[in-house]
């Protein structure tokens, strides 16, 4: 039973961002973390650094293999989730508050409107 | 799924578990079923059953069937009383390794090789060359490849013996470390092994293709009721790098010679001949150069994977990892390089560079765990 929550954006390549905030939080979806696996590592953002959407800018690591995370949206990273270095699990048991990896403020404020809405990430995913 | 992946006769066994099937070795095989930390830990603490029926049997028999194999193999088969096994290796000329293997004398004229899924063709023609060549007044030879026919399962875990009692009975003969049992059923021979790739107590046995699924279930009743798991291929690289063991293809190869793998207890270099020993002996002579070499991280760093670079403490380029692994045991990452000889003693620094980045590691005694 996979989680989908309403409230959020979804890049197809399963990031969620936060819409009409700024700074957003970025995480991956539940569907993703069960893809994943157990999660033994996650390789965050440097802060301050300027991305534009589609740059690979995290490393989430399973024991079997290391996926890029992808910028939804152009920005600039201004947080990370230090507490996935002490506890990288907190993305599979928690994916969507406990488990988010950076904050991004979008260059664009809308321009997290323009991902795919629960709906369609759903149907992305089904 | 990729094209033309061989399919396990448990292949539905694994859909209905929900496993992930990945390609491995030119099959179709579950990488994991319910997570490879729990599957990993199973093994640990209780009992795990693994699928391996990729793996290929072939049975070399008649009289001149320990001779052919000490020209073929490395270990000194002739030193095999029946009803045991030992590791060996299958060398080309220039002594790289093409396979390595478990060899079982299961008669005195009768030998049960069980031989890796990838190398089920190079294994079989070199086998096929090598009686070919033999001469005319050799003791005859019979080879024969059983690999499409048999299924295989490997019980591993602290509690593999109550899962033996489980499925052959309480008085049934538990196959001990490094023994086999054979055994002539209705359906057609069955082979239990004392030998397994995980460093725990536990049994390897292969059977009619046909009947694999029904001991399957069995077995996966008998593994759930001790409290283990049905356990993939993730696991399987987990706890064999836990201890050590190589992978043929990652650790192993034409490439390497089993001195430079750290494998020389399983050559018998001073035996009559053997395929690649000439070039064993000068290697030996003149000093490896290279050696397969453990090391573990030393900070919190990604899990170290095949590829990446090893550096020194200097940052002078060493070679690159061949396998590693974030070790579910220890809880760091652990891996193995070939090295040359000044960075192989344990404590020595290194670097290992992930993504652009290095991380600190040192080179570290196998096996990195040592079950109970």
């Amino acid at each position: 039973m996979t989680t989908v929550l309403n409230h959020l954006r979804y890049r197809p390549s399963h990031e969620w961002i936060e819409p009409g905030k700024s700074p957003a939080a970025v995480g991956i979806t539940d569907h993703a973390q069960a893809e994943l696996t157990d999660i033994v590592f996650v390789d965050l953002p440097v802060i301050g650094r300027q991305v534009k959407a589609g740059d690979p800018v995290a490393v989430v690591e399973s024991v079997k293999a290391a996926s890029d995370i992808y910028a939804p949206v152009s920005g600039e990273i201004v947080a990370v989730n230090e507490a996935l270095n002490g506890n990288p699990g907190l993305i599979n048991t928690d994916p969507f508050t406990e488990g988010w990896i950076f904050q991004i403020a979008p260059s664009n404020p809308t321009e997290p409107d323009t991902l795919l809405d629960a709906e369609a990430y759903r149907a992305h995913i089904s | 799924m990729t094209e033309n992946l061989q399919r396990s006769p448990l292949h539905q066994d694994h859909l209905a578990l929900s496993a992930r099937m990945v390609p491995f070795a030119g099959w179709e095989m579950p990488v994991q079923y319910s997570g490879l930390m729990a599957e990993h830990h199973a093994v640990r603490q209780t009992v795990g059953v693994f699928d391996i029926s990729h793996m290929g049997q072939v049975i070399v028999s008649g009289l001149g069937a320990e001779a052919f194999l000490n020209h073929a193999l490395t270990n000194d088969i002739s030193r095999l009383a029946p009803g045991h096994g030992h590791y060996t290796l299958l060398l080309n000329d220039h002594g790289g390794v093409i396979d390595d293997l478990i060899a079982y004398r299961t008669g005195e004229s009768e030998f049960f090789l069980v031989i890796n899924a990838a190398r089920i063709d190079e294994d079989w023609a070199q086998l096929t060359t090598l009686h070919a060549a033999a001469p005319s007044d050799a003791d005859i030879v019979e080879l024969a490849n059983l690999s499409p026919a048999c299924g295989g399962l490997a019980i591993q875990g602290p509690k593999s013996r109550a899962v033996f009692a489980t499925l052959f009975g309480p008085d049934a003969t538990y196959p001990e470390k490094n023994t086999v049992i054979s055994c002539d059923t209705p359906e057609g021979l069955m082979w239990l092994c004392g030998t397994g790739y995980t460093g725990e107590d536990g049994f390897e046995f292969f059977m009619p293709a046909t009947t694999a699924s029904d001991w399957f279930q069995r077995t996966v009743t008998a593994v759930q009721a001790e409290g283990g798991l049905p356990c993939g291929l993730g696991a399987r690289d987990t706890l064999r790098l836990e201890m050590g063991y190589p992978l043929n293809g990652n650790d192993l190869s034409p490439d390497h010679t089993p001195l430079q793998a750290g494998l020389g207890f399983f050559v018998a270099l001073n035996k009559e001949h053997f395929i690649g020993q000439n070039a064993l002996l000068q290697e030996k002579a003149a000093g490896l150069t290279r050696k397969l070499t453990g090391f573990r991280m030393t900070s919190t760093a990604p899990p170290p994977r095949p590829h990446y670079p090893v550096l020194s403490a200097e940052g002078q380029p060493l070679g690159e990892i061949c396998s590693g692994t974030l070790s579910p045991t220890l809880q760091y990452g652990i891996g193995m390089a070939y090295l040359p000889p000044t960075h192989t003693t344990p404590g020595t620094p290194l670097q290992i560079e992930i993504r652009g980045k290095t991380y600190p590691a040192e080179v570290t005694k196998k096996p990195f765990h040592r079950p109970q």
